[in-house]
This record gives C-alpha cells, structure tokens and sequence, in this order.
C-alpha cells in the first residue's frame, strides 16, 4: 500500500479493498472532469495547525495516534482516516444509528462526537465484534435470521444490539419498563423501545428483532 | 462546520477562565446537539472547550437528604441512578422518554438543560428566525406551527423548549449551580435558569458569557406518585408535543409541569391549589392567558385530557 497514512490504521497493510478500488476509479472520472479547472492541492487542504489537535485512542484493541483536523467526528475519523468503514453514514445527525459504535461499554452515535474529544477512550467498531472468519454471536443470528435486506444498517444495529443487552443486564430502565425499581426483562416491546435509535429503511424489524430475542436468551 | 480551535480543560475554573479568553467560545460535553447545530452553522464557535475532563460525573447524597448530580452525569446514568429510580421516580421516567438509547449515553444532565429547540424555522438557514437571526422575523407565526408554543410566547418567537429532563427537575425544584470565570459559584433556582422570548428570543438562559454549569441539586424527595406522560408523534425517540411532569401525594394535592407548549418548563404553582378540584379547572389555571396559533390550539385540549388521565393514574383507576 502507498497511502502513508496506513501507518495509523488499525487495519494495517492489506490488499485494494472494494471502497479504494471504487473511490479511485470515482477520482478518475472526477479528475477527467475537472481538467483544467484547478484543484486544490493537498496542502492547501491540510488543516491550519491551530485548528488541528493531536489524539491517541484505541480502537478495536489497537492503539491509534491522529493529527485531525478538529470538525472532523469520530465517524469521518474511523471511516476515513482508519480505514475502518463498516460504521455507516447515514443521517450524519444522530437519527438513524447507521454509525454506532462502543466507547468503553456503551453505545453512541459517532457522528455527533469529535474525535477529538476521545483522548485515551477505548472504541469498539463492528470490526472489532467479529470478523468473517469468527463472527461474533450477535452477527451469526443477523445472518441466521436475515435481519437485513440492503445491510447499511446493519453494523449499527448489531453494535447497538450488543450494548443493549448490556443495558438490560446492568438494569437501566427503559420508557416501557413498568417497574423502575425492578430488573427489567427483554420483552418485545422493551426490545423495540431500546432499538429506536436504529432505523432500518428496508423495514427488516421482525427479523432483526428475532435475532436479537435468541441471543438475549442465551446470555440472559 | 466552520474551524475551530479545541482546548480540554482539566478543572471547572479553568473551563470558565478559558471560556472569558474567548469571547466566541462554547463548552462541549456530549455534543448530540451543538455538533448537530454545527454542521449546519446555525452554531459557529471559534473555539471549543472540552469539559469531559472536568470530573463533574458524580451523583451524591447531599446533607438535606437530597442528591447533588454532577454537570456531566449522562442521561442514561442518572436515569438508572438507584436513588433516582427510587425517591425521584419522574425524573427518571423524563429521562427515558427523551431521545434513543445511544443518545442518552452522550448527553449530559447540564448539556440537556441548555438544548435549543428543535423548531424547523430555527433549523432551516433558509427561513426567517428571531432567536438565531436577531430581527430577521418568525417563519413559525403564520406559518406551520403545530409543534410549536401555545404560552409564554412573543410576537418575536413561539418556540419550544425541547427537553422532557428539565420538566421534570422543575417539577422537582431543582437548582443549578454554575461556576463563573472569576471564580465565584451561584444557585439558580431551576425556574429561573430558562428565559421567556419577549424581545429578545436569542437571549434562552440567564448564565453569562462564560458561566458554567456545575451540578444540579435535587431538594429532600417529597413522596407521592411520580408519573411522567408524554405525547409524541410516534412512539418513541420523538419530542413532545405535550408532556406532563406530575407528582401527585394520596390527598389529591400535587405539583405539575408541562412540556411541549412553552418556551420553558411550563409550571405555575398558584394554580396546583386547584389540583383536588379536578383537571379542567386546573388546566384552566395553568394555562391562562395561552396564545396558540390555529395549529396547535389542540395542545390546550390534549393538556387537559393528559392531565385528568395522570390524575386517575395516580388515584390507582385504570387508564
């Protein structure tokens, strides 16, 4: 790989994946269709130093050190600058949960934080759940029980879903738990009310919602 | 977004001395609406103070018997906290009715109380707006209001304030405590954080320039039946269009506040003499003098009928 800034990212030297191949093919066409109208230079790009702060956080396990540019969200910088592009841009303002990830043990948006905000966090993307080879529990029953159609959703619903479950467990109460006092249970409606935050456009909810019930069964 | 400079500060001094070195500065916790309001300019700091650092993320007994909670406590905390569950049971019901889960895991109990409004005139570069554009006009006054203010308002604006937390601190009495960039600390009753629009409806808080918020402090629980009832448009991860923040004790007396229908926690204690006598004369009370708009003049109706049903709740009947 020539992109020197693989240097920084957890996922390391690898092969061309699909998303360069497509953005360098996208870059080719745009730069025919740009010809002779002058684009910016990379420097002139580069962020002013005084707008530009330094973070070090880990993400999936491995350490990471970033010079961002200070708007940049956690998203851009896990998607753009590591590589890491399984967390979805959706809505890019926290309605839609296509981009949630695990700070420490908790699910959050990562379009509505600056990276910069993250000194020293540890970050948990759908990359750091499972890979191909060995799926986390929560990823085998999405695929066991179709809880997708188009997939863009996906990462961060089954991110979402995992935390949630921790939520349950540690007995944060939900809108719909009747008890505040009591343990809260996993029913259908809690399921659905601790989900809004992941919208699936293709409507794979009953599907998604199976997923999630088999595998709060087993952890319960 | 426009850039930025970005500081984390270590203490809460340090926020509000850093905050008067720059005058066009913003505090930043969980960020779920500043960043929002960045990205589209309505909000331009030239610098950004990190508080995430501060400390401020305790929940503890204070000696009166009630619970001091940090700025930085999340939503999703302090609505799972034991003695709020217990002793403040409407506050935690607010808090679970605001937002998405991944949402009340960022935003903090001070950042929640100083949200702007959602309205879409506000949102919309586009359009005319008072509050920020000053002296630019109301799109939301003769045009779609039905979310909108139905008391409290001005001709300058008929906004919303969106948070269900804050009505149910002010249900509770809740006081806030700020730090300024002199070093000096203040109370403010929870009443008088938030400001009417009037004249100046860029004006939504009484902190100045630098203050920062600390903690809020829960007075001694008052007992009772705690309900929070919230109508939305859908069924969940919505903003009210009418909230009702009510403690109700056995003899029928209680507090009430609203959400949805002003440009503050909606709460009129003269009028919770009335309680006993039923919903209709009380929300008579309550809502005197109300100017809605054709639009949401519904909203008068719905608090009514919310009302009665939180009061059969309390009194055990079925709802």
């Amino acid at each position: 790989m020539h992109n020197p800034e693989n240097a920084e990212s957890p996922r390391g030297a690898t092969d061309l994946t699909r998303r360069e191949f497509l953005i360098a093919g996208t870059a080719t066409v745009a730069l025919t269709g740009c010809m002779g109208l002058g684009t910016k230079s990379a420097t002139e790009m580069k962020p002013q130093q005084a707008a530009a702060t330094r973070v070090s956080f880990h993400v999936n396990g491995k350490p990471c050190q970033l010079e961002l540019d200070n708007r940049t969200t956690l998203l851009d910088a896990l998607r753009e600058r590591l590589h890491l592009t399984g967390s979805k841009k959706g809505c890019d303002q926290g309605q839609c949960g296509a981009c949630t990830v695990m700070v420490g043990d908790r699910r959050v948006v990562s379009c509505l934080t600056l990276a910069v905000m993250h000194e020293g966090s540890l970050i948990t993307t759908i990359e750091g759940l499972g890979t191909p080879e060995h799926l986390h529990p929560m990823q085998t029953a999405f695929v066991k029980h179709d809880g997708y159609q188009c997939g863009y959703c996906t990462p961060g619903q089954i991110c979402s879903a995992v935390a949630m479950l921790r939520e349950i467990k540690a007995g944060m109460p939900s809108h719909v738990t009747s008890d505040l006092t009591a343990q809260p249970k996993l029913t259908a409606d809690e399921l659905r009310e601790r989900m809004s935050g992941n919208i699936c456009r293709c409507g794979a909810y009953s599907n998604i919602a199976e997923a999630i019930t088999e595998i709060a069964g087993r952890t319960a | 977004m426009r850039p930025f400079t970005f500081e984390r500060a270590k203490t809460p001094a340090d926020a509000a001395a850093a905050a008067a070195r720059h005058p066009d500065a913003k505090f930043i916790a969980g960020g779920t609406n500043l960043l929002d309001l960045m990205k589209l300019q309505i909000e331009t700091p030239a610098h950004l103070i990190d508080v995430n650092g501060l400390g401020l993320e305790k929940i503890e007994a204070t000696q009166e018997g009630g619970l001091r909670i940090g700025a930085l406590v999340r939503n999703a905390d302090l609505a799972a906290h034991h003695r709020v569950r217990r002793d403040y049971g409407v506050l935690s019901r607010a808090l679970v009715a605001g937002a998405s889960g991944q949402l009340r895991n960022m935003a903090t109990t001070a950042g929640n109380l100083l949200q702007r409004t959602r309205c879409p005139y506000f949102y919309d570069t586009n359009q005319p707006c008072n509050k920020r554009l000053p002296g630019s006009g109301c799109g939301a006054i003769g045009g779609f209001s039905r979310p909108h203010a139905v008391i409290g308002v001005s001709d300058a604006c008929i906004a919303t304030h969106p948070s269900d937390m804050a009505v149910a601190m002010r249900v509770l009495d809740a006081t806030v405590e700020t730090i300024n960039p002199d070093g000096s600390a203040r109370k403010i009753p929870i009443a008088k954080l938030h400001c009417l629009p009037g004249d100046t409806p860029h004006i939504e808080t009484v902190l100045m320039p630098g203050e920062l918020i600390t903690g809020v402090t829960l007075p001694k629980p008052v007992g009772g039946k705690h309900i929070y009832h919230k109508v939305r448009d859908r069924s969940s991860f919505a903003f009210a269009l009418v909230s009702v923040a009510a403690i109700v004790q056995p003899d029928g007396t209680g507090r009430v506040a609203l959400g949805g229908v002003a440009p503050k926690p909606w709460r009129v204690e003269e009028a919770e003499a009335e309680l006993p006598r039923g919903a209709k004369v009380f929300t008579a009370r309550l809502l005197a003098g109300a100017r809605p708009t054709p639009e949401n003049a519904f909203k008068l109706r719905l608090v009514e009928r919310i009302v009665a049903s939180v009061l059969a709740e309390a009194k055990g009947a079925q709802v």
